[in-house]
């Protein structure tokens, strides 16, 4: 992660997209502080919530807000649940912790909870071990401990990747459904841009590290700026499309961050790459309200050339 | 000598169920029927457990069949042996779903791909060698790649690998199993490219088994979708993407998200409830009794059969 800067309203949902080890679920675990030091640290920034600096917090004063203000759903909820511990209890160890309830009402909340998600027969289920939920049922639950403790930010890190299609719609719905409710902000990280679609009210595009354009949902859908977010959005095929016309592909992989580039990390897959992108990092250039990209195309020398080639994204 | 030329691999009535002790017997496949012409793609769509990876494991003989033929140019592969079975070995072959746990660690790159060519003795020396690069040459990786391990490539590259490893002994059929659901966004668009230049070049055919529903429509020639064991509806890939007929495909077709917000927001989905229930000892009537919005007393008593509904378009409903 590398000079990342974003900010979350109440109540609004914010996608953050990208392939896999651009940084995207680093972001939301350093916001946690759930990143180990060593090797990860926190070179420099700040991280405010609600004003508060968390960068600065010491490990008991972020137990604090971890769960309580700020809610968590991790990617995997096969292996993110405890496999000896009865569903219900784990809810209920939140709010014992965080909110200081009672085992009794804890466990009351617990099964209000697992209603409020959407299981079914919640008093039984409350009593059941994860092995005997099924992955839709184990994200479902995962949701209702993120949320028991009705946190004001939600990090959602791939909340449907590891679900079927029929399964990933019911989440998607029940997250719309729970946002609205209980008016949480989200952070929503995901690889699918259908999911952003469907969810998400602002959006960041990272790469290697770095936002590479962030907007609106519709700046981002349909006036992209970022020669990636073209391709991104490009590549993922259209139900109208013939096996004859091959699908719009990114060519070559992501740089290695061990050694990151010197100038724009995308630069070696760009079609439109110039000589100063391989030389010199692109700041960010404002490129409506609320949108901008970092990219040389839209420097004022470079004129012209910040254009989509061709419509085909709307 | 081969009478159903046409069809390269024909499946009849197969079925492969795994017994678990206690009388409880698992119906992974359960009496599904379908074929696959020279050259051209099946698509096969499903979730998690419905039986398309047994499926396309029976159909290259990975499992025995529990009962049906799997025909592969008119000859029943279960009665295979010997020499005949190397044969099939040689035409059919499979790319599996993760590139990280399918390629052994242990063997370099040019192993992994040569290992095929020495088991049929199809080339020897430096046309072997020469072999090697070309394969990697087709899948877009070059000849410095043969002597690297498998650890020191990306997602993609190791998919590629793997995709070379199918081509080198030259089969007719391949089985790709989720080849793309492992794969990043931009990674998967070039994988999917290179399949499909390479079934032009070598008029290959494919078994393509994906869940992704955007996948299918764009490799496949013809579209089955599975549910439990058995397949609900098949036809040309437009026609069942453009008219779906049975509640589980609309179900599915409604559930997909496509990146465009707009028509997002337009969109009335109509939400499957529930999930797959267990193919362990399934219950003899509909297998979508219990997800079905438009259940009726019938579909819980009577299995409905495939039954044509266009020309070429087939489904499991009473209702249709």
């Amino acid at each position: 992660m590398r000079g990342v800067s974003f900010h979350v309203q109440r109540g609004e949902c914010l996608a953050i997209v990208g392939e896999s080890g651009c940084g995207k679920s680093v972001t939301a675990y350093t916001l946690m502080r759930l990143i180990p030091i060593p090797p990860g640290r926190i070179k420099k920034g700040s991280i405010r919530f609600e004003g508060a600096e968390l960068t600065h917090l010491s490990d008991r004063q972020m137990e604090r807000y971890r769960g309580s203000e700020i809610g968590i759903i991790f990617q995997d909820p096969m292996t993110s649940l405890n496999p000896v511990t009865k569903v219900g209890a784990q809810i209920a160890e939140v709010l014992v912790k965080q909110r200081k309830a009672t085992r009794r009402s804890a466990f009351d909340r617990a099964v209000d909870m697992l209603r409020l998600v959407g299981i079914p027969d919640p008093e039984r289920r409350a009593n059941q071990y994860p092995h005997e939920f099924s992955g839709g049922m184990k994200q479902r639950a995962m949701i209702g401990i993120a949320l028991a403790c009705s946190p004001k930010l939600l990090i959602a890190d791939e909340p449907t990747t590891s679900l079927d299609v029929t399964i990933q719609a019911q989440i998607i719905d029940l997250m719309k459904g729970l946002q609205k409710k209980i008016d949480t902000a989200i952070i929503l990280i995901t690889h699918d841009l259908g999911v952003v679609a469907s969810l998400a009210d602002r959006v960041l595009v990272m790469y290697a590290g770095r936002i590479v354009e962030s907007g609106g949902l519709d700046d981002i859908f349909y006036q992209p700026h970022h020669p990636y977010t073209w391709g991104l959005l490009a590549s993922v095929p259209k139900l109208d499309s013939s096996k004859c016309t091959p699908l719009v592909s990114i060519q070559g992989t992501p740089p290695d961050l061990f050694k990151p580039p010197l100038g724009c990390a995308f630069a070696p897959r760009c079609e439109y790459a110039m000589r100063i992108c391989h030389e010199e990092c692109p700041p960010e250039f404002p490129v409506g309200s609320d949108h901008s990209a970092a990219c040389w195309l839209e420097h004022p020398m470079a004129q012209g050339s910040g254009q989509e080639p061709e419509a085909s994204n709307a | 000598m081969n009478k159903g030329a046409e069809h390269l691999v024909e499946v009849r009535n197969l079925r492969k169920h795994f017994h678990l002790g206690r009388n409880n017997v698992l119906k992974a496949v359960d009496d599904i029927s379908f074929s696959i012409g020279k050259g051209s793609t099946l698509g096969l769509v499903g979730e998690s457990g419905c039986g398309k990876t047994t499926a396309g494991r029976v159909i290259v003989r990975l499992y025995e069949p529990t009962d049906g033929i799997v025909l592969f140019d008119g000859r029943d592969i279960s009665r295979m042996g010997g020499r005949d079975l190397r044969e099939l070995r040689k035409r059919s072959q499979m790319i599996f779903q993760n590139p990280y746990t399918s390629l052994n660690p242990r063997m370099t790159v040019g192993d992994v791909v040569s290992e095929g060519i020495d088991i049929h003795g199809l080339y020897r020396g430096s046309e072997r060698t020469d072999r090697i690069y070309e394969l990697l040459g087709l899948v877009g990786l070059n000849k410095e790649h043969a002597s690297r391990f498998p650890h020191e490539f990306s997602g993609g590259q190791r998919q590629r690998i793997g995709i070379a490893r199918a081509l080198a002994v030259e089969p007719e059929f391949i089985v790709c199993d989720e080849p793309i659901s492992a794969l990043d966004v931009s990674i998967q668009s070039q994988v999917i490219n290179l399949l499909i230049g390479l079934q032009d070049r070598f008029n290959l055919a494919y078994l393509f088994i994906s869940h992704d529903l955007k996948m299918v429509k764009h490799v496949s020639e013809q579209v089955a979708v599975m549910y439990l064991g058995g397949i609900v509806e098949i036809a040309s890939s437009n026609e069942l993407y453009q008219h779906p007929a049975h509640p589980y495909t609309r179900g599915l077709l409604s559930a997909a998200v496509s990146p465009d917000p707009k028509a997002e927001r337009g969109k009335e989905r109509s939400i499957l409830q529930g999930e797959v229930p267990s193919p362990i000892n399934p219950p003899d009537c509909c297998r979508f009794e219990k997800r079905c919005p438009a259940v009726q007393p019938i579909c819980r008593e009577v299995r409905p059969d495939l039954k044509p509904i266009a020309d070429g378009h087939m489904v499991a409903c009473h209702l249709v």
